[in-house]
Formats: structure tokens, C-alpha cells, sequence
């Protein structure tokens, strides 16, 4: 733990993510208002003591509207890159392991999937499908996973050929036990590393899809949706399009410090500094 | 790989929810039903699915994708004549030559900009230079386009009024000579290319910066300073050199983003590319498009990462010769 002060990087990304947590967790307890809450008399009022961050077009209150966002914005990041990350660890752990025709068949669909628009592919799912919070987080994590299954599949080939490894071999492990006592242990680093990364891509493309209108459906607050208020309100209530726009910028600026911060602080070069 | 692509198109194609003639018509009211039953033949839906995707494939391998759901029911790739010699222009005809320009420029911009920063924060590493190109680099990395969009509208086109703020021409275009033709397709640009540049430019000043703190640490570089050739032609002819090598295969790789990422800049903009095409179809549930562009995109990066590939051969004789992979 005492290894984060040390590293600027990772502490900031690690109070700044910490803090949104807080935030979204607590979102019930600190909002003052219902985010849902419909008050004709107060539409597009700027921000001022009662309202700290303004009212939006239906006069709702637009900073319990970016608490309860935040929930949205944590919630889909996490799940959608616990779906990716699992699928890249099944895959690249079989692909590193057993290799022959399996590793082939599988790095196949890799390249088949990194040719293909990710962006487009994910609307085109989401157009067949009703765009809800929860088939945007499977088909984020659906996918982005590929780049996990190239690093646990690169790790596993350059521990394979290890002393430990081959010595489990010899005394007759089962490949469940070698891979998952041995193998997976040792290759987590990159994962973690990529995992955090890929969070905060998986907040950016959840705001991006909301805020086309194809992502999270009004009424439920997201940081993208308020935003499509902005854009509507342009010319007479900046706040509505600053405010969710600084919170998407500082939550994706957290998760990149902090991956970044990790890399460094996992790297066994600096361990020993 | 082209075979793979197809199938996962063809695959989302299948989640659609019922049979795609009753859900367009559900989005069309005015589909006859004598247009339905004309989709059905052509998707040949009686049939069972691996010969719907047989047929489908036999299909866009001519390279027909087949015509546009919507009223005007215009072909998805490519003009076709009628009998009375009326051209009809292609959807992804019109559009792609728009996206590529404005991804083009992108990569231009992206290259000059960056390469000149990443080298620069390398050679100052760890002064208040490098500090403030990291700090931009990850700000560039976190930001999201579409408010950046909205915000750069909004003080440029509704506060200043410096730039238009939408579409691709003005009222007028056609009336204008030939240079202030190109002069008003320019400015309606600045933003979108801007847009649209922004996190590749944040991705590869890192990427010159790592890759040159990485070369100068070569010997050949210590060897080149002992000689006394002077700090500048080692920076730049000898550093620079290899450390901008891997950005061909990078720029291979960022093609699908690239692409993907015209969705929002488009949109916003309101410019008629690939982005905007592909985003009304998906409102509209407009499956010929939605497929034809999702093909002729992935098309696309195949023929980008081996465009990159042979880049990489031509630039770099060693691998040319065979002597590393």
C-alpha cells in the first residue's frame, strides 16, 4: 500500500476514482433533490445556492442527476470490463496452453474481431437489440476483449517453458491445476494493468452511445444523456453541457492515471527502487 | 478473415428480434406488403440460415449489397442505371470519400503535431516541457470528443461566430468560384478534423516520446555522440528515425478506431459521411446499410493494415531483407 505514495501517478487516479466512488455510492444520501423529480417552476434555472449546478429543460435538479450518473457511469465500466476481462482470460489461457489448432482458431477471431469497427459493431448490436444499460455492458464487453486474450496468451507462452512449470508437469498436475495455480497467477500483472485501462475506454463509449441516444434511456441519469440536454440548451444553459462533461473528463483521467500509475509500480524493474 | 468478418456480420444480422420484414415494417408503416414479401425473397428468409448466409454471400462477393430500407430505397454501395439510363449514386458511394478525407487530414495533422512533440518531450525528459506534454497527453486521452465538439461550437460558431458549425458547405456553394469553393469546404472542416484527431494525437506523442527515450539509449546513438556528430543530427536523423518506424503499423491499427469514431464527430456536425450514414441507419433499423458499411469498414482495415505491412517493408530494409520479423 505504502508503494502508491511513492508514485504520483497512482495516487492521484486512485483519490480521484476513490472520491466518484464515494460519490456514487453515497448518491442517495447526498443528493438534495430527487434526480427525477419534474419542478416546472425552476426550467434552466443557473446554477445558485439551492441549485449548485443549475436545473436542466425539465427543471430537475442537474447535480443530483450527475450523482446518480455517476452510479450508471462505475457500474457499466466495471461490469463491462469484468465481462472482457474473464473472456480474454478463458481464451488466451486456452490459446497459450493447449496452442496448435486451438491457439490458431482462437487468435483468428482476434484479428477477425480488431478488423472490424468496434464502434460501429457495437451500434449495429445495440440497433438489433433495445438499447438498455444492460445489453450496453455485454456488448462493451463483448467486444473488447480481445486485447486481454493476446497479453494472458503472450505471458503464458514465455512462462510455459519454465522450471516451475515443467516441474508441476513432471509430478503430474492436471492442465486445470497448472494453469490456474500456476500459470494465471503470474500472468495478472498486464491484465490488471489493461483492465483499469479499459475501464475508463468503457466510460467514454458509454457516454459516447448515451449521448447519441442510444445508450442508457431517459428518464435514468447518465453523464452521456445529460449532455444530449446540453447540446439541445447550447446557447442558454452552459451548465448543463460543462458540469457531466468535466465528470466524464476527470473519471476517464482517474482510471488512465491510475493504470498507468500500476504499470509502473507492477513493473518488476522498479520494484527494488 | 474476409469469410470470418461476413459471418459475424451476417450473425448480428440474426439477433434481430423476429423476422427483420415485420420489424422494418414496424419502423416503415409505409412498406406495402408487397415490399415485404420482396425483402423476404431477397433475404431469401424461407430458407434455412447457413443457405440465407450462402446466398448473402454469393450476394455482396458481386459486391451487391443490395438497396436502402428507407423511402428513397437508394443501392448501399455502388450507382446503378435504370432503364431510362437515370444514374442513382450509391449511399456508401457519396459518404466514404468524405470520411476519408476527413480521417486523412486527421492522420496528417496527427503525424506532423505529434511527432514534434513526442521528440521534444524526449529530449527534455523530466523538465517542465515533458511535464506538460504528459499532462496534456493524458487530458488528451480522457476527454471526450463529442464535448470537446460541443464546446468548441459553441465558443467558435454561437459566442464568435469565427466558423460555420454545421454541415459541410454554406448556403450558396454552388454560386462561389472554384477557390472559395475549397476555402469554405475547409472551414467547415477545421472542427470536425480536430475532433476527430484529438485522442490518436494524445496516443502518439506518447508513443514518439517512449519510443525515442528508448532509441537514445541505444549504443549506436552513444556512438554517434562520441563520434562528435552534433546533438541535432543525432536527435533527428539518427534517434528519430527509429523510433517513427513501428507508426506505420500503428496507423494500420487505428483504422477501425479512426473510423468507429466518425460516428460521434459526424453526428454532431451534422457532416453526411460514413459516421452519419451508419448512425440514421441505426435509428432507422435500415439493415442493407447497417451491414453493407459494417463489410465495407472492416473491408477497409484489412486493406489499411496491409497497406501498413507493406509500409513497414518499404521503410525498414531489414525487414525487407528477411533479416528480422
Amino acid at each position: 500500500m505504502m508503494i502508491f505514495f511513492r508514485n504520483p501517478l497512482a495516487l492521484s487516479g486512485l483519490i480521484i476514482i476513490i472520491t466518484i466512488l464515494f460519490l456514487a455510492i453515497f448518491a442517495p444520501l447526498i443528493a438534495p433533490y430527487d434526480p427525477n423529480y419534474i419542478d416546472i417552476d425552476s426550467i434552466l434555472v443557473a446554477p445558485n445556492t439551492n441549485h449548485i449546478m443549475g436545473t436542466d429543460g425539465l427543471g430537475r435538479d442537474v447535480f443530483s442527476r450527475m450523482l446518480f450518473g455517476a452510479q450508471i457511469s462505475l457500474l457499466v465500466g466495471f461490469v463491462a470490463v469484468g465481462i472482457a476481462t474473464l473472456i480474454g482470460i478463458i481464451l488466451g489461457s486456452v490459446a497459450g496452453f493447449y496452442r496448435g489448432w486451438v491457439d490458431s482458431l482462437i487468435m483468428r477471431l482476434v484479428d477477425i474481431m480488431l478488423s472490424i469497427p468496434t464502434f460501429f459493431l457495437i451500434l449495429a448490436v445495440i440497433a438489433f437489440l433495445t438499447p438498455s444499460i444492460w445489453n450496453i455492458m455485454i456488448v462493451i464487453g463483448l467486444t473488447s476483449w480481445m486485447g486481454v486474450t493476446r497479453l494472458v496468451r503472450a505471458e503464458f507462452f514465455s512462462l510455459r517453458q519454465r522450471e516451475f512449470v515443467l516441474a508441476a508437469e513432471t509430478m503430474g498436475a492436471s492442465d486445470f491445476k497448472i494453469i490456474f495455480s500456476h500459470l494465471l497467477p503470474n500472468s495478472l500483472t498486464p491484465v490488471i494493468v489493461s483492465s483499469v485501462l479499459g475501464i475508463a475506454s468503457a466510460v467514454l463509449v458509454e457516454s459516447g452511445l448515451s449521448f447519441l441516444g442510444l445508450g442508457v434511456q431517459a428518464p435514468t441519469a447518465s453523464w452521456g444523456n445529460i449532455l444530449t440536454d446540453g447540446k439541445e440548451y447550447i446557447q442558454f444553459a452552459w451548465w448543463l453541457s460543462l458540469f457531466p462533461g468535466l465528470a466524464i473528463l476527470f473519471t476517464v483521467l482517474g482510471y488512465n492515471l491510475l493504470g498507468e500509475g500500476l504499470r509502473d509500480i507492477l513493473d518488476p524493474k522498479n520494484i527494488n527502487k | 478473415m474476409l469469410i470470418g468478418i461476413s459471418l459475424i456480420s451476417f450473425f448480428i444480422m440474426q439477433l434481430a428480434p423476429g423476422d427483420i420484414t415485420s420489424n422494418e415494417a414496424a419502423f416503415n408503416p409505409k412498406a406495402s406488403e408487397e415490399s415485404r414479401q420482396k425483402l423476404r425473397e431477397l433475404y431469401n428468409l424461407d430458407k434455412p440460415v447457413i443457405v440465407q448466409y450462402g446466398l448473402w454471400l454469393k450476394r455482396i462477393s458481386q459486391l451487391d449489397f443490395g438497396n436502402s430500407f428507407s423511402s428513397h430505397q437508394r443501392p448501399v454501395l455502388w450507382q446503378t442505371k435504370d432503364k431510362n439510363g437515370n444514374i442513382t449514386k450509391g449511399l456508401i458511394q457519396e459518404a466514404l470519400p468524405i470520411t476519408l478525407l476527413i480521417n486523412l487530414l486527421g492522420i496528417f495533422i496527427i503525424f506532423s503535431i505529434s511527432i514534434v512533440l513526442g521528440t521534444l518531450a524526449s529530449v527534455r525528459q523530466n523538465t517542465w516541457v515533458d511535464r506538460s506534454i504528459t499532462l496534456f497527453v493524458f487530458v488528451g486521452f480522457a476527454i471526450p470528443g463529442f464535448w470537446l465538439a460541443l464546446l468548441l461550437m459553441y465558443w467558435t460558431g454561437v459566442v464568435n461566430q469565427w466558423l460555420p458549425i454545421s454541415g459541410l458547405h454554406s448556403p450558396g456553394y454552388l454560386g462561389l468560384s472554384e477557390f472559395d469553393q475549397i476555402l469554405d469546404l475547409l472551414k467547415h472542416l477545421i472542427l470536425p478534423v480536430l475532433i476527430s484527431c484529438l485522442s490518436g494525437l494524445a496516443g502518439i506523442s506518447l508513443y514518439v516520446r517512449n519510443g525515442m527515450l528508448e532509441v537514445l539509449n541505444q549504443d549506436f546513438i552513444t556512438t554517434a555522440r562520441a563520434k562528435g556528430i552534433n546533438e541535432k543530427k543525432v536527435v533527428f536523423v539518427h534517434a528519430l528515425k527509429n523510433a517513427i518506424l513501428p507508426l506505420i503499423t500503428i496507423v494500420g491499427l487505428s483504422i477501425p478506431g479512426l473510423i468507429g469514431g466518425s460516428v460521434i464527430a459526424e453526428s454532431i456536425f451534422a457532416i453526411p459521411g460514413m459516421g452519419k450514414l451508419f448512425y440514421d441507419a441505426v435509428l432507422m433499423r435500415d439493415f442493407p446499410v447497417i451491414m453493407g458499411i459494417l463489410t465495407i469498414g472492416s473491408f477497409l482495415t484489412l486493406i489499411g493494415n496491409l497497406l501498413a505491412d507493406l509500409g513497414y517493408a518499404w521503410a525498414d530494409p531489414r525487414v525487407r531483407k528477411g533479416l528480422v520479423r
